[in-house]
């Protein structure tokens, strides 16, 4: 194969290597303190390389160009869209998570069709623009973290370039969320592709009977090209190899998703083109892989329920299984809540430690009359707790147990979070010099620790202090507190 | 092969080589593997100087041709998958035993994996994943979605049992003696062993033995219900360096081995420290006899460290450390520790009586994915998704492409 073969993966690459090819004058232009420090940067992907302006200069071309070339993910970054709404999809360093940071987390494209009413006719009917907000307005907080859909999939059941053109002109005038064109009939295409100008769509998709046209409209508009060969490698890879050849640099590549049967189909599909390019120096699959889990409700009679269910689960298995973009059907809130959880979640940083610091952490400005409370040092745990307490407002002391890294209810189970180790977090985190009462409020789950708690205080020194028992999730932690907070004396729990 | 040129005007370089080559720029050329360096293509040195090969051959050749060579048929680039060689082996473990081999359960097999999970192109896997369905020794704290399913029986163990094979087809069951909890019921050893035989007559499957996480009541109870269950290869579920430190450990370990059972190592996300109970166990235990619970965490609240952890664990598994050469267990179950399994949302999230079942669901195959052999699970819509998807991933060429195939024009 090609020079992608020769280029070292991730692992790899040493800052050394980088290093050699900066300019080395320790200038601190780049705001690190040396060359060799911005190089190690560089490596884990921390800056880039337009940071360093020395490096921008034209005597440095050659080693610019080097640069990039070996610092460029073995998955082609693919951009949809333009400005402050594109979205970024691929740009993948490697194929296991546990290698490096997974880059771009997967955007999720919920489909409108051009069959749609552009606006409700009657109460209850759902009109392409409704559809459209309630993509917009998709919201979740996970600890902290605002949780969203990315993209519409508009997509041509009708064949008509006029009704194509409609909808398309409708949803740009809607939204401004990033777009994929769907459909295989060129001049339908191409007649989204006016009505979306400026927009630079997604185009859905070059197949083998198509692959010419979609290709002059791809470069004629200047937007990526997907390619659907489902179930066949050998026309994908062969229609890659052509469409780079046509003249195309930005590819999507689709295998199919199969739900039912093929899912095996499926899966190990996803997994060799991945693999092939990742561990094989494959440049023709160098490209992000798109999904579509929608296929689930394609031809099958089950209840809408259990079709939603299928999606969801597909969904979650291809972003495990390495696709860079989805196109789904469900805006149901309990399918589309796992799926945009789980892409957080594997999109994080792997070296990301499991625990956080063991100690007193103060929200809000607590004083000598705020609750004390405690956890457990898993960094899940303390993240939930933090962003239940915030979303509360008020001032709270909340001391963090050193559990290993375990949450409450294993570290109860498991003896890492035991009466001796509360007494002597609690000891040891000085609040009983910051607060006047004699209240500590233990999670839920340490319910059965109160009494035991209560003794092993007193072992500590800490005499007469109390344990309240609060709620098994923090999410009850504001109801606790407005039903027994300030505690009145002798109150029996 | 591969056809270049035909309407498409070539470039000066590329017209300047084919009349080098004596052909016509009009004409189509068959041209041998074009995707490898240019410079591997057999010209005859007597027609072309080497400084006009030079000049057509740029110093580091891109697969891809020059853009003004427009192909007009497709090219093909046939597929080839990337084929790893795997030195390790995942050890095939057994759970449960016939009556001639000592036991009177149907027994499972489980491991055996010779490549990453569900990687058929490279091989497909001897055994099947399997799930193992949690039944508790008392009444517990259960999310609505799951307590409605057997609030009927959860105070009546044997039928808990019953209920999970006949109703739900279990083949393997995990029986939690959490009452046996020194901070819960404390129920002595003698109390745990009779609900085991109670649960051994009811079922005919293989059980696994759930503690309460004490390390020495746990010892305790495991030893006398590996006495008893003599040859019945059930799994204490777990051990762990606590016990060792303990100093209970050898004892379990030995009872397990002198009545030939099994064992389940369990650590917090830590390969080294799974590494080092693992070596531990084997002290007393055939290294076929031992399983391991890496941790699961509940999707959205750490699954991400599960995952990653067990696919670091199959990979090093497979190229050779033979310490971590053991089947894997999952606690699935533990997905409704997440809030959003069960809380009461908001009516945009509703039907909890679906996203509870879904959250296992997707806790569970995310796992299935990274490698985990033995699954323990609870909401039986999930156990049921989970062994159809299991059962589909066992083979291949199922796919069929009509099926899809216009799928951008269906109505749905």
């Amino acid at each position: 194969m090609t020079e992608r073969q020769i280029k070292r993966g991730i692992k790899e690459l040493s800052p050394i290597d980088v290093y050699m090819l900066l300019p080395r004058t320790n200038c601190k232009e780049c705001g690190e303190t040396n060359c060799m420090a911005f190089a190690a940067k560089l490596v884990n992907r921390e800056v880039s390389l337009e940071q360093c302006p020395p490096l921008l200069k034209k005597e440095n071309e050659k080693a610019y160009n080097q640069l990039q070339e070996i610092l460029a993910p073995v998955i082609k970054e693919i951009t949809i869209g333009t400005g402050e709404h594109a979205v970024k999809i691929g740009g993948k360093l490697v194929m296991y998570r546990h290698e490096f940071t997974y880059h771009n987390p997967v955007p999720i494209a919920l489909d409108v069709t051009d069959e749609m009413p552009l606006h409700a006719r009657f109460s209850g009917e759902e009109a392409i623009v409704d559809r459209v907000k309630k993509v917009e307005n998709f919201l979740y907080n996970y600890i902290g973290r605002d949780l969203k859909l990315d993209m519409i999939n508009i997509r041509s059941t009708s064949n008509d370039p006029t009704t194509f053109k409609k909808a398309v002109e409708e949803v740009t005038k809607t939204t401004n969320l990033p777009l994929i064109l769907c459909t295989f009939d060129p001049s339908v295409m191409e007649a989204g592709l006016i009505a979306a100008s400026g927009r630079k769509p997604l185009i859905y998709a070059a197949t083998k009977d198509n692959w010419k046209e979609m290709a002059d409209l791809a470069l004629m508009y200047s937007c990526p090209l997907a390619i659907f060969a489902p179930n066949d490698l050998n026309l994908l890879r062969s229609l890659a190899k052509t469409l780079i050849e046509y003249g195309i640099k930005d590819l999507v590549l689709d295998p199919g998703t199969f739900p039912n049967e093929g899912v095996s189909d499926t899966l190990n599909n996803f997994t060799m083109v991945r693999r092939n390019a990742c561990k094989g120096g494959d440049e023709l699959l160098g490209f992000p892989l798109i999904g579509t889990p929608i296929t689930a409700w394609v031809g099958e009679k089950d209840s809408k329920e259990m079709l939603a269910w299928k999606e969801a689960y597909v969904a979650s298995m291809l972003m495990s299984r390495y696709a860079d973009v989805l196109i789904m059907r469900s805006l149901d809130g309990w399918v589309q809540l796992p799926t945009v959880i789980w892409r957080f979640n594997i999109y994080t940083d792997p070296r990301k430690p499991v625990s956080v610091d063991a100690q007193l952490y103060a929200f809000g400005k607590p004083d000598e009359m705020s609750p004390v409370m405690l956890t457990t040092n898993y960094a899940l745990t303390y993240f939930t707790v933090e962003s239940d307490l915030k979303s509360f407002g008020g001032d709270y002391y909340l001391i963090v147990v050193d559990t290993e890294g375990i949450s409450v209810e294993s570290a109860v189970a498991g003896r890492y979070l035991t009466a001796e180790k509360i007494a002597e977090a609690v000891k040891s985190s000085g609040v009983a010099e910051k607060v006047k009462h004699k209240y500590l409020i233990l999670p839920g789950m340490a319910a059965r620790l109160s009494g035991e708690t209560e003794d092993e205080l007193n072992n500590v020194g800490l005499s007469g202090w109390r344990v309240i028992v609060g709620p098994r999730d923090s999410s009850g932690i504001a109801k606790l507190l407005k039903e027994k907070w300030p505690p009145k004396e002798g109150e029996e729990e | 092969m591969k056809t270049l040129g035909g309407e498409e005007k070539p470039d000066t370089k590329l017209a300047e080589l084919l009349k080098l080559l004596g052909l016509d720029s009009n004409r189509d050329i068959e041209l041998e593997d074009v995707e490898l360096d240019i410079g591997e293509i057999v010209l005859d040195p007597s027609v072309l100087s080497s400084a006009a090969l030079k000049a057509i051959t740029p110093s580091r050749m891109k697969a891809v041709a020059p853009p003004t060579l427009k192909p007009t048929t497709i090219l093909e680039a046939p597929f080839t998958p990337f084929i790893q060689e795997y030195p390790g082996k995942i050890r095939e473990v057994t759970l449960g035993a016939t009556k001639s081999k000592g036991g009177s359960r149907k027994p499972v097999t489980i491991g055996g994996a010779t490549t990453p999970a569900f990687y058929l192109f490279e091989k497909a896997p001897p055994n099947p994943p399997v799930i193992s369905v949690d039944v508790f020794d008392m009444k517990v704290t259960l999310p609505k979605a799951i307590r409605t399913q057997v609030e009927d029986v959860w105070e009546d163990t044997a039928a808990w049992a019953k209920r999970a094979v006949n109703k739900w087809g279990a083949k393997v069951l995990t029986l939690h003696l959490l009452s046996t909890d020194p901070l819960i019921k404390d129920t002595s050893p003698a109390d745990a062993v009779k609900t085991v035989e109670e649960v051994l007559q009811a079922v005919d499957v293989p059980l696994i033995i759930g503690g309460c996480g004490d390390p020495k009541k746990d010892a305790a109870v495991f030893t006398k219900v590996a006495e008893m269950a003599e040859g019945e290869r059930v799994l204490l579920s777990s051990v762990t360096l606590d016990m060792d430190e303990a100093g209970v450990l050898e004892g379990v370990t030995k009872a397990a081995a002198k009545h030939g059972h099994l064992v389940l190592g369990f650590t917090a996300l830590d390969l080294n420290r799974a590494k080092e109970l693992n070596r531990k166990i084997a002290d007393y235990l055939p290294e076929g006899d031992i399983l391991m619970d890496l941790t699961t965490a509940a999707l959205g609240y750490g699954l991400e460290y599960s995952f990653t952890i067990h696919e670091r664990a199959r990979m090093a598994a497979l190229m050779g450390d033979t310490e971590l050469q053991h089947p894997v267990l999952s606690g699935t179950t533990n997905a409704w520790a997440a809030r959003e399994a069960w809380l009461n949302l908001g009516p945009e999230w509703e039907p909890r009586s679906l996203r509870g079942p879904l959250w296992e669901t997707v806790t569970a195959l995310s796992l299935l994915l990274a490698g985990i052999d033995l699954f323990m699970m609870m909401h039986p819509d999930a156990i049921r998704t989970m062994k159809q998807v299991i059962q589909q991933l066992m083979t291949r060429g199922k796919a069929k492409p009509e099926k899809i195939a216009n799928w951008v024009n269906a109505k749905i």
